[in-house]
Formats: structure tokens, sequence, C-alpha cells
């Protein structure tokens, strides 16, 4: 609660806040209430922004407007969740290897070191071509898992830091066990740090989802911001003219990208005096 | 006041040499000694003499590299981490980072009931929680729902104290407890080390890098330089007839009043 209260004094966390729940609940309220199909079929091709269909239609003759919507509510599902995913990964990582050291810290710093020095969107593309269908979760899920590294590695320095504090001896001498003392004395003083991480990776997800699809391999039997973008590049909407076509998607993973990031720079100031002026 | 003569505590050639890449350090060069029952005794040493490290490998928070510590007739080894922990508390030098700052005072306190051997339930412990601030001096009123952020290191110090008092171990090893307290609280804590032997029959190890607070409160006294016990007997004896020319020099060094201060030269 303290947290949040200090937050809340930042500007720009709260414009970026702001801006986020926006789009978010904006989406999703739009997506439960309204009776459109997104894929319905209600114009012709490309046509240009009218009363009828605010931001035209695309390469199907589909109203953009509503697959933008549509779209919004996908790509911040996969970032969340690949969020979460890769933060908890992260985390949990991080601090088994920094509290417990020696072997098992030696071990799981070298799996974080190797899935850091492999591309990681060289293992997103290769997975995904070899699923046959992809459901969203799993495109989440293949986004977390190969996307939680540097989390680990800042995680586990700070952990290994905080551990010789005084107060981990006396939670010892309490006879507390590992878990207790990570989740009490070693998370609590890490929370603000975690919640910047995950802010990050939730950017980082949407904007790995937008590229995946981008490139033709986003989640089967649904609308994402980078699908709208992959159509658009393969049915020349370029070439046409019909910026609408890609403008607003793009548009749209910029501001949301934007709006955590502006979050991300609003608590890193929060919480690391030295950035205060 | 009379001692007992049976040994709570023995430490036999204990070594601790901390490697870091090449280089080795001994910190604690084949160190022995022992504590007896209801004993207060002083650690002392300037900083980096390997005071704390001697502190850590008794507390069992640190591995020895050789040598053994022997509590009540058995290895330290052989004792489960629980049932030595009921026995043996510590209490460190630096008040503030000794407590979690995310928690009120009643919670740090209610924790500490997690190593005894009996459950209690919320009434029962701040029944005891109530008893024990009052042994140390502290209306339990004023700092229960506080966080430590809102308290003094004097204060912070004494509800470390008062865990002592709930836990009754048998042994305390008190790493520079009153380093960073002005001196006036100083000679408060002392008390309430007495007060601790009289009441509940503690040994207590004080470590301290001031000798003059050693004497105070010590019935023997070791002089700790570069991971060595270089001097050791009862307090009288290692204030009034220093052997070692260290324990010479660190005597010397205590500023008194009326008097000039000369600072001897020492390696």
């Amino acid at each position: 609660m303290k947290l949040l209260k200090t937050l809340l004094k930042s500007k720009k966390f709260i414009i970026g806040l702001c801006v986020f729940l926006l789009l978010l609940f904006g989406s999703l309220i739009f997506t439960t209430i309204s009776s459109h199909d997104p894929a319905e079929m209600i114009g012709f091709l490309y046509e240009p922004p009218s009363k009828e269909h605010l931001l035209g239609t695309d390469n199907f003759g589909r109203d953009v407007l509503i697959e933008l919507i549509y779209g919004m509510k996908t790509s911040i599902y996969v970032g969340l969740l690949s969020g979460i995913i890769a933060t908890f990964i992260g985390t949990t990582i991080g601090t088994t290897a920094g509290y417990l050291g020696k072997t098992i810290d030696n071990i799981l710093n070298s799996i974080t070191n190797l899935f850091l020095v492999i591309p990681s969107f060289v293992i997103l593309i290769l997975l995904s071509v070899s699923l046959r269908s992809r459901s969203l979760t799993l495109l989440a899920m293949i986004i977390g898992i190969t996307s939680w590294p540097w989390t680990a590695r800042a995680v586990r320095a700070q952990t290994s830091s905080l551990k010789t504090r005084e107060h981990v001896n006396m939670a010892k001498l309490n006879g507390e066990g590992y878990v207790e003392i990570v989740l009490k004395e070693i998370l609590p003083y890490m929370l603000s740090y975690i919640f910047m991480v995950f802010v990050l990776q939730v950017a980082s997800g949407i904007l790995s989802e937008a590229g995946l699809s981008m490139l033709g391999l986003g989640p089967s039997n649904t609308i994402s911001l980078g699908k709208m973008l992959s159509w658009a590049l393969l049915y020349e909407a370029v070439r046409t003219g019909a910026w609408w076509a890609f403008i607003p998607p793009a548009l749209t993973i910029a501001i949301i990208t934007f709006s955590l990031l502006y979050m991300n720079t609003g608590m890193d100031e929060v919480f690391n005096p030295r950035l205060r002026s | 006041m009379k001692l007992s003569n049976n040994t709570r505590l023995e430490v036999r050639e204990l070594t601790k040499i901390f490697v870091s890449g090449r280089r080795k350090i001994t910190a604690v060069d084949q160190v022995s000694f022992e504590i007896h029952e209801r004993e207060i005794v002083s650690l002392v040493g300037q900083s980096g003499s390997g005071k704390t490290t001697i502190a850590h490998m008794i507390l069992n928070l640190l591995k020895s590299t050789s040598g053994s510590i022997i509590f009540d007739g058995k290895d330290i080894k052989d004792i489960k981490k629980k049932i030595y922990w009921r026995n043996v508390q510590g209490i460190f030098q630096d008040p503030f980072s000794s407590f979690n700052q995310f928690f009120v005072v009643k919670k740090v306190l209610r924790d500490s009931f997690k190593i005894l051997d009996k459950s209690f339930n919320n009434e029962e412990k701040d029944k005891i929680i109530i008893k024990a601030l009052e042994s140390v001096n502290i209306d339990p009123g004023d700092v229960l729902e506080k966080y430590p952020f809102e308290l003094s290191g004097g204060q912070m110090q004494r509800i470390m104290i008062a865990r002592i008092f709930i836990i009754k171990p048998k042994l305390l090893i008190a790493d520079e407890p009153t380093s960073m307290i002005d001196s006036i609280l100083r000679a408060n804590i002392l008390k309430l080390f007495e007060k601790l032997r009289e009441k509940q029959g503690t040994s207590i190890m004080f470590i301290t890098h001031d000798i003059g607070l050693a004497y105070y409160v010590s019935d023997r006294i070791f002089i700790m330089h570069r991971g060595k016990i270089v001097e050791a007997g009862s307090a009288e004896q290692v204030i009034m007839n220093p052997n070692h020319t260290y324990t010479k020099g660190l005597i010397e060094d205590v500023p008194t009043l009326h008097k000039e201060w000369i600072l001897t030269k020492r390696s």
C-alpha cells in the first residue's frame, strides 16, 4: 500500500498508468458489450475512412477500428501473461541462485547465461514454426519462457547482496527456512524493482508478439495488432496507399509500449532517489 | 559473582580461511577458548581482527574451515540447528538492519517464538512480549505498533535484548551491540546483560573494540589481533598486567579525563 502511495506522487507513472488502463478497459468493455464480429466483412477491400467505418476497411473488407480494439485486447493479454511468466521464472531462479549460492548458483547461472546468449527471437520463431496450432496462451508462454534471463540475473545480484543483511541472520536464528526467508526477508525489499521489471517485461512481450505476428507466426484464429500489420504487408496496403490499414495498429502498439515505459521511468524516479531532480 | 566451573561452550583450534580467487585470507587462526556457565567474557579487538567471523561461526551462521565448537559437551555439527538456536542466540552490531523494515515491532517479536519448543497463541505471546519489553525498560505501548524506522537505535537494540528475554538462551553472542549507540545508553545496555545473567543464568560473549567497556562488564577478557587470541585472562589481570604489546597499546589508547591523550604507534 505504501508502495502505491509513493508511486501515485509521480506524474509520469500516473500518466502511463492512465493511458494503459484506458486502453485495457476500453478494449475489454467494448469487446464484451459490442455485438460486432471483428471478422465480419462489411465492405469492399481498402475502403478509406468514412462515417460508417471511422478507420476504413482492410484487405478483407473488415472494419479496421473494430479489429483494432479486438487486436489491442489480444496484444495486452499476451503481454501481461508473458510478463507474469517471465517475471515469475526470473524471480524464482534469481532468488534461488542468489540465496543458496555455491553449486546451485553455478548451475542456475550457466542456464541463465545459456538463455542469454541464444537469441531469444530465433527460439521464438523456431518454436512458433514447429507448432501446428498456436493459441494465444501458448504464444504468451513461449514469449515468457524465452525472456526471463535478464530478470533472473538482476534478481540474483540483488538477492546475494540482501542475504548478508543482519535481519536475514536474525530470521535464521528464529529457525526460519529458505522459502520463508526469501518470501519475508528478501522479496519485500525487491518488490519495487520486481514491479518495474514486470512492467518492462509486459512491454517487451507486446513487442515480441507484434514481431512474431508480423512475420506470419502469430496466434491462429484471433486478431492481434501484429497480425493486422502482417495482413497489411501481405496485401500491399503500403503500395496502394491504404495508410489506415497499417498506421493505426502500429501507432497503437507504440502507445501501449510507450505508456508502459513511461510508467517504468516514473517508477525509476521514485525508487531511485539519485534520478530525482 | 560466584562462577560455576561447568563449561558451556568450548572452541578448539577454530580456523576460518576466506578464499576469493587465488587470494586466501585467514580471518580466524587456530583460536581456542571456553566460556563457563553464567560467565560474561569479552572478545576485544580492532575492526578486521576476526571478531565477527568468530561470532558467526559460534552462531552456526558460517561454517568453519577447521577446528570444532563444542556446546554442552556436543559438537555443534551434531546438534540440530533449531535446537542449537534455542540455546544460543545473537545480537548484532547494527540495530537498524537487524529488523525487517516491513514489519511492526510486535510482529518481529512474535516471530521469535518460532524457535521455541512450545507453541503459544497470540495472547500468550503478547503477555510474554510485554513482560520482556518491561525488563528492558521500554514502555510496550510506545513501540509495539511502530515500524523499526520510527524508533531510535537505542530502543531497537533494547528490543533485540527483549527478544533474548523471550527466548531465554543459555548463551548469548553479542556482536558489538553498543557500537552504534550513544555513550549514555551504553551503560544501560551493559546493565541489561548483567540482568540477563542474574535472572536467566545466561552466559554472554560480549564482542567489542572498546577495552574500557569490556573491563566494566566482563569476568574474563580475550584480546584478539589479526585472527589470533594474543592474550586471555581475568579482566583485572589483562588490564592491570598486560603481557602482549598489542594489549598494552590498546589500554594506553583508552582516553581518560584530565589527562593528555597520546596515541601510541602500533601496527
